[in-house]
């Protein structure tokens, strides 16, 4: 076969196959709705995070705003904190709430940003005031309070 | 204590053990010399461009086929299984998850040892025999350099290309019966594809095991044909065990990887 | 040209290839080794082209000693060698063309137009300038073997290894082969070695003939003088005689006590 040949499809075999990295990575991927963006970190504190995990979704009236960059623990408070990158061009006030929610019943879990009313906006590196996080509810827990409250009533003398 | 039949079965254990290890040895030595005299097909590119033709643009036609119909499968069986628990939306999910991060680095894999890693045995195979690699040794051309070499890297080079053709069909194949056919909603299938599939985690992971499964791969096509017997049972028997071994590796790095990269995520 | 000084060689202590062996080739000349199948004839060849290196004894080509070469050197002095093949051994994923031009390609900078001069000259000098765009698939046995004779002569060697340039060729084509072999040796002004076992065609063109039986060199000289010749192992191989020192029989137990005749 003819040099020219070969080079040409060898040509179109590498730009497909690039092609279809760059597809996997924009439309399978979460490529082209995140990454390249600037962002800015804040944190919250949690007394129980549930399952959530590093990159889950930061959701803020359901829109993706950023995403969860650490999870530690907090040695002194007991607590988690969660440390999560947002987009620059959303800003929230300081007295914004976030919580743990989950999508759908059994779905992955992410953070709910909702916005307060303050004027001041939160900056990179601040904290959203632990009155105002709420931390994931976990079903085991809700079961059994639910058997809890039904035990107790049955057990009241009627 | 131990008759005579117990003490030739252990020599038989000492001496494949004994046998493996050099092969083993012999392997890693003829990897560390492909590598060390890269130099030349770096230079003359067209020697990798011509190897490129044959590993990966002919291996091209079967890799998109496959993809396109492992796809529609998924579609198929995924649909049937998600329906039970109502959650038909998380098909493209399941399908791109299940390509990008195992079915296309493993299968595209299997299919690239079974057509382009038995061709490169047997046609090394073939070039001991008839005394080709020896007429480029007189010739004061390495063969290492001028024909292992080449293949080489044109293995590592095609490999995550024909992955990433694969995975990206079989996306496809799950979109066609997932949304065309069956009419799962169009949105919810590519957003919470988006939402799941991370790029970092799960598609440059996906690639670097495509990158490790077609150093293995070509690794083991090219050794099992330059160390084969010159005879025409050494070289057909290099190729099934070309095949057999790859396949094996593949499975086996597999799981080390997936256990390495997805550990409780 | 070559120098053999006292060479052995074996791959094992108990199974010696060659022993003992002495030989020159002077500049200019066809020398041929002769001996029957085993004799160590390719084992020897190979020692000359440094595929292999003796196990004591030296071997010097063109007044470099082999043994004392590393890998560079010894490809240093392959570029001045050429080397035909049993059965051409010609790159089978390569045409004609590419593969008389593989060496000039590999070996100099020159311009693709100038290989295209020297390679036509090469396969024109066999014959088969015609036939440059074939694959060596499309040949016939007798053509390969010229091709590979055009490839093996690409860079003007000084220094030609034949190994079995006869074997399984038509006598037409045996012909054609044994007196290129002879042309391109004068014309190139270089040195040419033949191991072969076809006497006929080998006496024929060649300027001397050692002869190898064993692994060791029972006899050599001029053609004449092994035509000549009255040592019953020369005998026996140059007129091609059944039975004689050479045994017909593979050594096995006597024949009547085979049969249980006894």
């Amino acid at each position: 076969m003819e040099r020219s040949t070969i080079d040409l499809w060898v040509g179109l075999f590498v730009v497909a196959g690039l092609g279809a990295l760059t597809i996997l990575a924009l439309k399978v991927g979460n490529m082209g709705s995140l990454t390249g963006n600037e962002t800015y970190s804040i944190s919250a504190q949690f007394t129980d995070i549930g399952g959530l995990k590093p990159r889950a979704a930061v959701k803020s009236a359901g829109v993706v705003v950023g995403r969860v960059a650490d999870i530690s623990f907090d040695g002194d408070k007991f607590v988690a904190k969660v440390t999560m990158n947002v987009e620059k061009r959303y800003k929230f006030p300081k007295d914004s709430s976030a919580a743990i929610r989950t999508a759908g019943l059994l779905g992955e879990q992410y953070v709910g940003l909702e916005a307060g009313g303050e004027e001041a906006m939160l900056l990179s590196g601040d904290g959203i005031k632990p009155s105002l996080t709420q931390s994931a509810v976990v079903l085991e827990k809700l079961i059994s309070q639910f058997m809890y409250n039904k035990a107790a009533e049955g057990g009241s003398p009627k | 204590m131990f008759n005579r039949g117990a003490i030739i079965n252990f020599r038989g254990v000492g001496h494949h053990t004994v046998d493996n290890v050099l092969r083993l040895g012999f392997a890693t030595r003829f990897l560390v010399l492909t590598i060390l005299h890269s130099g030349t097909c770096f230079r003359r590119m067209h020697l990798i461009t011509r190897e490129l033709y044959y590993t990966g643009v002919l291996s091209m036609i079967i890799i998109v086929v496959s993809g396109l119909f492992v796809g529609m499968v998924m579609g198929f069986q995924g649909y049937q299984t998600l329906k039970t628990y109502g959650s038909e939306s998380a098909l493209g999910v399941l399908v791109a998850l299940s390509l990008v991060r195992e079915l296309g680095p493993v299968v595209s894999a299997l299919l690239f040892a079974s057509r382009a890693g038995s061709a490169m045995t047997a046609e090394i195979g073939l070039m001991k025999t008839t005394e080709q690699l020896s007429a480029m040794e007189m010739m004061a051309v390495d063969p290492i350099a001028r024909v292992v070499a080449p293949r080489f890297w044109a293995g590592v080079i095609s490999m995550p290309l024909l992955a990433a053709i694969f995975s990206a069909m079989g996306v496809y194949g799950g979109y066609l019966i997932g949304v065309v056919v069956i009419g799962v909603d169009e949105g919810s299938f590519w957003a919470q594809m988006q939402s799941a599939v991370d790029f970092r985690e799960d598609i440059v992971n996906g690639v670097i095991k495509s990158v490790v499964f077609g150093i293995a791969v070509t690794w083991i096509a090219l050794f099992e044909g330059y160390d084969a017997p010159p005879t025409a049972e050494g070289v057909s028997g290099a190729t099934t065990r070309t095949v057999v071994t790859s396949s094996l590796v593949i499975l086996g790095l597999d799981f080390i990887l997936t256990a390495f990269m997805f550990r409780g995520i | 040209m070559v120098e053999i000084i006292g060479v052995s060689y074996s791959y094992d202590r108990r199974r010696p290839i060659l022993t003992g062996i002495n030989m020159v080739v002077p500049r200019g000349k066809v020398v041929a080794i002769m001996g029957i199948s085993g004799s160590g004839k390719t084992t020897l060849l190979r020692l000359i082209g440094g595929v292999m290196k003796p196990t004591t004894g030296s071997v010097i080509v063109d007044g470099q000693r082999t043994n004392e070469l590393d890998r560079d050197g010894l490809y240093r002095m392959r570029r001045r060698m050429g080397m035909l093949f049993q059965f051409g051994a010609l790159f089978t994923d390569l045409s004609v063309y590419d593969n008389v031009a593989f060496q000039m390609r590999e070996h100099t900078d020159l311009p693709e137009t100038m290989i295209h001069d020297l390679v036509m000259m090469k396969l024109d000098s066999v014959g088969l300038r015609g036939a440059h765009h074939l694959m060596p698939s499309e040949l016939s046995g007798g053509m390969a073997r010229r091709v590979a004779l055009a490839r093996s002569t690409a860079l003007d060697p000084s220094l030609i290894l034949y190994d079995e340039p006869f074997t399984g060729l038509d006598p037409i084509s045996l012909g054609v082969t044994r007196n290129l072999v002879r042309k391109l040796n004068d014309a190139l002004g270089s040195t040419s070695i033949v191991v072969t076992h076809d006497v006929q065609e080998a006496l024929d063109v060649v300027d001397y003939v050692y002869y190898l039986s064993g692994g060791k060199m029972v006899a050599h000289g001029t053609p004449e003088q092994m035509r000549a010749s009255t040592d019953p192992l020369v005998r026996q191989f140059v007129w091609g005689e059944a039975d004689g020192p050479v045994a017909y029989q593979y050594p096995g137990r006597d024949f009547r006590e085979e049969l249980a005749l006894v």
